[in-house]
């Protein structure tokens, strides 16, 4: 029994049905990477397992309860996100909202204990964000910032965690140092990684489980190197493409057919 | 992967384990029993920085007027050493005033702030909302419609503020209120209640709308104990109700998602704090009429003051007690006791920070 899943699930936006009976099960200590072509729900599905959408049928369930029964605090110290938009308060400095992440392990009288402080300092060291600590977040990069989030997540302690789009907006090279964090985070800390990402190659590169939706539906699932393959990445992306080894890591590295064999093919079957 | 050596650390100004927080200029107060509380030094200070020109200020508003009594004499009337005379100004005529005044700056200041938060938008406070348009639209049925005593016109006030701030949330709910949905309504519910006042006041014949007006500019004249009362008990019910709120108001301005994986019931903190916002509004409203700008005004100016991300409610709550005393005391120095109503006064002063308001937030490309 995995500690997080959904069961048949109906996920829609008032009357606009995303999903229907869509049943996910996320390995425990795997770092899982949903993908899938755009509106095909895969943030929808991020935002049911962490309990920001509340299916219309079926149920999530974590550690054996369904989600939405929880303490609000006792989910948000099991499982973090990372959601897509957050906004850092005007004026507000990387070590104060770092220290937010740890609200659901403080209370009324119990505002900042030695132990928040430890945790807030080592969530900062290990996303490499330690000596922005008195810094202004509205004045950092893009990609600092981002490492100012996931620390926040981070210093939220939370055995899993999930993360919806971690690398939008960045350049190449943060893209590559987001996701080994992840890696890290993930073959070192032990903990549950949930992402949902655009880049195929990154996820068949770093995921340990791979889940890969189309309309609403989950097409296939398991360990890259096992399920990715052309036939796959046609049937969910309906693009043309050749899948070769990765030639620095070995995993399935998809690469596009040239536009010009896709008009023949695509001149051969009209004809 | 960057991982920072010690030294680096210390370099860099990260403060080593155990002596002060991440936050700059914040101290933890901590017991061996495991109870720790987070101090905020700036805040702190502005806190009670204002409270001593908060009272001050009172101590001269109470000696000011057609008999001038030195603060000496003020401060011994007030813990009764004073000659009879004096006490009986001080105590029954002057001191209910000056704590109409104090209550009524701290609701509004507590609840602009409240809203300002709610909304994340500095022009999101219940004087652009209509609260003070919906509290007038009350009064004025009262005394236009059924030549209303002072205690009619106070319940009406009330009910057409509490009624306002209800429609407000229900015509900006969709899936949670948040942001420029609630400004943009707000204004909008705010230009209809004002068209409704406008025709109540051409219906009213003279000595009625001769009441309406001096009750629409806000004044703090003639207030006595019976108003001091129920203010109080407002206050000292709603303030720790929201303070102890104030926690989760504060991650609720980093996004919805945000707060929510941080544990915190967003909706319900938010109907809390809105149920709270409108009652303290809609209170100093019927108590005082519609004092404009405090509740705009005095969060921002305690923001500037902190210079704290938060949302400063007990900094705003003492700026708006602040600000409604100098305004009064200025009204009273200026132009001879009971001239000119303390409204008049806000309103200049906070027109002009709305402009100022207005220019820097399209300099900062806003709005």
């Amino acid at each position: 029994m995995n500690r997080l899943s959904a069961e048949n699930v109906t996920l829609a936006y008032d009357q606009r049905v995303i999903a229907e009976q869509l049943s996910v099960e996320i390995p425990d200590n795997s770092f899982t990477v949903i993908v899938g072509p755009n509106a095909c729900g895969k943030s929808t599905l991020l935002r049911a397992l962490s309990r920001m959408l509340k299916p219309s049928q079926g149920r999530v369930l974590l550690d054996g309860s369904v989600i939405q029964s929880m303490p609000a605090k006792k989910v948000a110290r099991t499982l973090g996100l990372l959601p897509q938009s957050s906004i850092a308060p005007d004026g507000i400095t990387v070590g104060d909202l770092v220290g937010r992440g740890r609200y659901p392990h403080q209370g009324l009288l119990r505002q900042w204990s030695t132990e928040d402080e430890r945790v807030v300092r080592e969530s900062m060291e290990s996303t490499g964000v330690a000596e922005l600590a008195e810094r202004y977040v509205d004045e950092l990069s893009g990609g600092q910032r981002q490492r100012v989030w996931i620390a926040m997540a981070l210093a939220q302690q939370t055995p899993l965690l999930l993360l919806d789009e971690p690398t939008t907006y960045l350049d190449i090279q943060h893209q590559i140092d987001v996701l080994d964090l992840c890696a890290e985070l993930h073959e070192e800390q032990g903990r549950t990684l949930v992402a949902v990402l655009h880049d195929l190659n990154h996820a068949a590169r770093y995921a340990t489980h791979l889940i890969a939706l189309r309309g609403g539906e989950v097409i296939a699932e398991g360990a890259p190197t096992d399920i990715v393959t052309a036939e796959l990445v046609e049937e969910v992306f309906g693009l043309r493409c050749q899948v070769i080894d990765d030639p620095e890591t070995g995993t399935p590295l998809v690469v596009p057919a040239a536009r010009k064999a896709r008009t023949r093919v695509v001149a051969a079957e009209a004809s | 992967m960057k991982v920072m050596s010690k030294t680096a650390l210390r370099k860099s100004g990260v403060p080593e384990p155990g002596t002060h927080d991440h936050a700059p200029g914040t101290r933890t107060v901590r017991t061996p029993g495991g109870l720790s509380l987070r101090v905020d030094v700036r805040a702190s200070t502005v806190v009670v920085a204002l409270l001593l020109a908060v009272l001050t200020a009172s101590v001269v508003l109470i000696g000011t007027g057609d008999f001038p009594i030195p603060a000496a004499d003020v401060l011994k009337a007030l813990v009764g050493d004073g000659n009879q005379g004096q006490e009986f100004i001080v105590n029954e005529l002057r001191l209910p005033r000056v704590l109409v005044g104090l209550l009524v700056g701290a609701s509004l200041g507590l609840g602009g702030a409240l809203f300002q938060s709610i909304s994340r938008n500095p022009l999101g406070s219940p004087d652009v909302l209509g609260l003070a348009q919906g509290s007038t639209a009350g009064a004025l049925v009262m005394i236009v419609l059924f030549s209303g005593s002072a205690g009619q016109v106070t319940v009406g006030a009330l009910v057409g503020g509490l009624a306002t701030g209800l429609a407000i949330y229900l015509l900006a709910w969709k899936r949670g209120v948040h942001g420029y949905r609630l400004v943009l309504v707000g204004i909008g519910v705010s230009a209809i209640v004002t068209a409704v006042n406008g025709y109540l006041i051409t219906k009213a014949d003279l000595v009625d709308a001769a009441r309406a007006v001096v009750w629409m500019t806000g004044s703090l004249n003639g207030r006595d104990w019976s108003q001091v009362w129920p203010l109080l008990w407002m206050c000292v019910v709603l303030v720790p109700l929201v303070l102890a709120n104030a926690r989760g108001l504060r991650l609720t301005e980093m996004g919805d998602d945000v707060s929510y994986a941080l544990g915190v019931r967003v909706e319900r903190v938010r109907l809390l704090l809105m149920v709270a916002a409108v009652l303290l509004t809609a209170g100093a409203t019927a108590a005082a009429g519609p004092v404009g700008f405090v509740a705009l005004t005095a969060p921002q100016l305690a923001r500037r003051l902190t210079r704290s991300p938060g949302p400063n409610l007990v900094a705003s709550m003492c700026m708006g007690a602040t600000l409604l005393i100098a305004a009064d005391l200025a009204s009273q120095r200026a132009f001879g006791a009971d001239q000119l109503p303390v409204g008049v006064v806000t309103g200049v002063l906070g027109g002009v920070y709305l402009l100022w308001l207005l220019v820097t937030e399209r300099r900062a490309g806003r709005i």
